[in-house]
């Protein structure tokens, strides 16, 4: 896999199968859905619980507001995925363009994933800072894979972002 | 009779008790974390880093102080970044 930064948009050039597979799953592990933990990560409580009644305007009011802005986030990271499908060659290597504009978006989703995947598979401090550990051990590692992947992608996406600055 | 001297005080000293907080995170990146409150808060780099620093090692630190509308504005837009954010009565 190469990545760069070409004019207005960063490329992932040679991107292999699987990797181009982890990038399509962005989108879908960013939504919590049956994960309770990741739920209450990605819409954590503003106050302490004594603060009852901010809590519950916060999640009657506020929580379907951030809702909206990671869905829209989401949605234009899945856009940008359209162009893994390579339907007509599925086992070659792919190409991804992501313009600069979407660089917010992409930064987003990414987050969203790296919290919603970590939340659900409660990976200790130690495992996180572990960028060793092979992905094909079990679903665990897998996913551990992925969060520091993403976390990869971020840290590139941040750094091409303050040389823009 | 000694002079009383007359102190103003902004509506926002009145209403002063709350402070905008962020807890640390395993999974956000440092300078994800940085560049947040670069964005928020108006921070230079140097102070947006101390923040972070103090969040990494102390496990929360204080980004802001004031009226309670405000800090609530601010806590909404932290957890826009996906930081753990909250706000909390001072004393």
């Amino acid at each position: 896999m190469e990545i760069c930064r070409q004019n207005e948009a960063l490329e992932i050039r040679e991107l292999d199968p699987f990797l181009a597979e982890l990038l399509r799953q962005i989108p879908e592990s960013a939504q919590p859905k049956d994960s309770p933990a990741a739920e209450e990560r990605l819409f954590s409580p503003p106050a302490a619980p004594e603060e009852k009644v901010l809590c519950a305007e916060w999640k009657l009011y506020v929580v379907p507001e951030l809702r909206r802005l990671f869905q829209s986030a989401t949605e234009t990271v899945r856009e940008d995925l359209q162009q893994l499908r390579c339907t007509d060659k599925p086992f070659a290597n792919c190409t991804l363009r992501i313009p600069m504009a979407h660089a917010d978006a992409w930064l987003s989703a990414l987050n969203q994933a790296r919290l919603a995947i970590a939340a659900t598979y409660q990976f200790s401090d130690h495992e996180l800072c572990d960028h060793y550990r092979s992905p094909l051990g079990s679903r665990r590692d897998l996913s551990l894979f992925q969060v520091n992947f993403y976390g990869f992608l971020q840290e590139f996406i941040l750094r091409e972002m303050e040389g823009n600055d | 009779m000694p002079a009383i001297e007359k102190q103003e005080a902004t509506s926002e000293e009145i209403e002063m008790p709350w402070n905008v907080i962020v807890h640390n995170d395993p999974v956000n990146l440092m300078s994800y974390v940085t560049m947040v409150f670069q964005r928020i808060f108006g921070y230079p780099r140097e102070r947006a880093e101390k923040h972070m620093l103090e969040v990494h090692h102390n496990g929360r630190s204080i980004l802001w102080s004031g009226v309670r509308e405000r800090a609530e504005l601010y806590v909404q837009q932290l957890h826009g970044y996906l930081l753990l954010a909250t706000i909390e009565k001072i004393g």
